[in-house]
């Protein structure tokens, strides 16, 4: 019967230990510190393209973070991505001129929203919409405006150069 | 059946198989209150299931076993546990549980089936104790008590409740003469004490005829010869003679069946 | 020919009413957890020598899967430049995957074979048979706390490899290899989602805690009581046990970390 009190010790000591390793990978590795439910407000904003933009992706402002996605639809009527972002709470003076711009993190990174203050006095508020958005870029694209403007720029090249042999004779 | 009131456990029509075996074959038998009775037999004749029978651990395929005017078989699975804490049973092996000393052991039918006070299950605990002989014994781990000690710790546990009856499976087998000569007086004694009703399974002949009140002899799964030692002992039937005076060849035959000897020795086709 | 279907058909007859037996006796087992939790002490016993005893184990064995994480993700990472996501690396590989399977395999093999092989003997030596006499149902009162004391002992246990494996990964990789401490550790949690990774981890070690512990106590239950039948039953445990687990882990990895 005494071994009991040594066992019940070494059990609840096992119990503990097990439970303060789940909280070391809950606070440290995971993001669960980051996880605000309560608290803090929501924005909207509409861009054409989102790119990989995900749920729970950060919006930072000046590479701050201050929010997250919350939740990505879809408007049927003007075929645009809706996003709405859950901002912090003590972020809460935020211009109502911000403009949000979809970047990628690195260069082969996760999308993220950031946004720009704007400069006028009035600030958004819980459900408010931000009217300049600039959606994600989209590789392709740039790729082949790239080499439009290359190729136009080597024409501009090729008449100056025919002008000015043009002119030498 | 259960008019009799002399009679605590009466067995009747018992029939037992197990696969194509055929262990019991219309076994009726009477287990008196108060007297010790003793099944005896050639082994392998299954006398440790009959007790098994009796215990409800195994279902007959025919007849039926009473208990103190209750069957066995028809019992639901709690009145069951309810009948068997007022069995006590010793196992071949004593089967006391590894990981308690012999204290704990003893104890153990008081902690599971009584509320108690510690107090109270010391003083039990002890007195069965003394009454087996181990009370200095009670912190030993059963791995470290002899055969015979294991087997009066054994007993302790399965009085401790103070049962109506108590079955012995081979309770002398393999014993040096002292352990025996304990053994035997115990079941004697606290059969006589404590009121017990005593059902011995053995093959020893001399320590089981010493202390049984009467003796059943069982032999391919029939009942070849019941009576008091005495009376037995005087018998002229084969099977018992053959028993009783250990004689190696009779109606149990000393060749196991096989082939002709000589067509065995000199191999097929010579 | 014929000799191999009989054999093929009584194999599958007996394998189907193995199942079949397995089953009920975890019903069996379950019925009885409402008693032990009221019985404390019986599970403390049973928590020590299947958890506790377990624990060296497993923080060792930890440690080395996240040392050995730390060596090889930044020999892989260094090819991509990407040396500073070792931590996701590391952390992630350990919650996700090796974390609850790796423990569920040494447990099997420490834990469950222990616990098949004393059941077993306590079959072969008539204990089982003996408190059925003595009127106490040796299921519920000896694989209830096993079977119990395994399933929870199982995520704490995960947990602990994997915080450890994580430690293990942070000391080779900051320490040795010059990782940078900051990237490592912020990498991780943005990357690490508490629900998604950590829960999902923890909900596998659960299931392999039932799989594992319950075949560890039904093989020691249904053994054949001598002493090769307990030594067979011990490793058949383990056996089944790998089995099951990595079975399970590809069913349950498939729908928690498949694409939504």
């Amino acid at each position: 019967m005494q071994q009991s009190k040594t066992l019940e010790m070494w059990v609840g000591a096992f119990v503990a230990l097990g439970v303060v390793a789940l909280f070391f990978l809950a606070m440290k590795v995971s993001n669960l510190s980051d996880y605000q439910g309560d608290g803090g407000y929501l924005l909207k904003a509409r861009f054409d393209n989102i790119g990989s933009l995900k749920v729970r992706a950060p919006v930072s402002m000046a590479g701050v973070r201050i929010g997250r996605v919350s939740a990505i639809g879809f408007d049927k009527q003007r075929f645009q991505a809706v996003v709405e972002m859950h901002i912090e709470p003590q972020f809460d003076s935020l211009p109502e001129d911000t403009s949000a711009k979809i970047l990628t993190a690195g260069l082969l990174g996760e999308q993220y929203i950031a946004l720009e203050a704007g400069g006028t006095d009035e600030v958004l508020k819980d459900g408010s919409e931000i009217e300049l958005t600039q959606s994600s870029l989209v590789l392709e694209e740039v790729i082949s405006k790239f080499l439009y403007s290359k190729a136009e720029g080597s024409e501009k090249k090729d008449d100056a150069s025919d002008e000015k042999a043009s002119d030498g004779k | 059946m259960p008019s009799d009131r002399d009679i605590l456990v009466s067995v009747r029509n018992l029939s037992f198989s197990r696969g194509n075996r055929v262990i019991f074959d219309g076994v009726d038998m009477d287990f008196r209150r108060g007297k010790v009775t003793a099944i005896m037999g050639p082994s392998g004749t299954g006398k440790t299931t009959l007790l098994r029978l009796i215990g409800g651990q195994l279902r007959p395929t025919r007849g039926t076993a009473h208990v103190d005017g209750v069957n066995v078989h028809a019992l639901s699975l709690s009145e069951l546990y309810e009948l068997r804490k007022r069995m006590g049973m010793l196992f071949q092996s004593g089967a006391l549980l590894t990981d308690l000393d012999v204290y704990e052991n003893v104890a153990f039918p008081l902690r599971e089936h009584t509320r108690l006070p510690e107090s109270m299950i010391r003083i039990l605990v002890l007195m069965k104790l003394e009454a087996v002989g181990l009370r200095g014994a009670r912190d030993l781990m059963p791995s470290e008590l002899s055969g015979g000690m294991a087997r009066r710790a054994a007993l302790a546990r399965a009085i401790v409740l103070d049962p109506m009856m108590v079955m012995y499976d081979e309770p002398f087998t393999g014993q040096d003469p002292i352990s025996m000569g304990v053994l035997v007086k115990l079941i004697r004694e606290l059969n006589d004490a404590l009121g017990l009703t005593s059902i011995v399974v053995s093959h020893d002949v001399h320590e089981t005829a010493a202390i049984a009140d009467y003796i059943y002899l069982i032999s391919n799964g029939k009942v070849v010869g019941q009576g008091v030692p005495d009376e037995l002992m005087k018998s002229s039937s084969p099977w018992v003679r053959q028993f009783m005076e250990g004689q190696p060849d009779g109606p149990v035959h000393f060749h196991f069946p096989a082939a002709d000897y000589g067509r065995d020795l000199l191999g097929n086709g010579a | 020919m014929r000799k191999t279907l009989e054999n093929l058909g009584r194999v599958t007859l007996d394998t189907v009413k193995k199942l079949g037996r397995a089953n009920l006796f975890l019903l069996h087992v379950l019925s009885g957890t409402l008693a032990i939790l009221l019985r404390f002490r019986l599970l403390t016993a049973q928590m020590y020598s299947v958890g506790v005893l377990s624990i060296l184990l497993i923080a060792v064995s930890g440690l080395f899967v996240g040392m050995v994480l730390g060596l090889q993700g930044f020999n892989v990472l260094s090819d991509f430049g990407a040396e500073e996501s070792l931590g996701v690396m590391v952390a992630a590989s350990l919650v996700r995957e090796l974390g609850p399977v790796v423990t569920a395999l040494l447990f099997a093999g420490r834990a469950g074979s222990a616990l098949t092989a004393e059941i077993g003997l306590m079959k072969a030596t008539e204990q089982l048979s003996g408190m059925e006499m003595m009127a106490v149902d040796p299921v519920k009162r000896v694989i209830t706390p096993r079977f119990l004391a395994g399933v929870l002992s199982m995520p704490l246990l995960a947990s602990l490899f994997s915080m450890v494996g994580v430690m293990g990964g942070f000391f080779v990789g900051v320490g040795l290899l010059g990782v940078d401490e900051g990237a490592f550790w912020t990498q991780m949690r943005s990357h690490l989602d508490f629900e998604d990774d950590i829960i999902n981890g923890v909900i596998k070690s659960l299931v392999f805690g039932v799989v594992v512990t319950w075949i560890a106590v039904f093989e020691g239950h249904d053994a054949i009581p001598t002493s090769e039948g307990v030594s067979r039953a011990t490793t058949r445990s383990v056996v089944y046990s790998a089995f099951a687990v990595l079975g399970w882990d590809f069913v349950l990895t498939a729908l928690m970390f498949g694409e939504d």
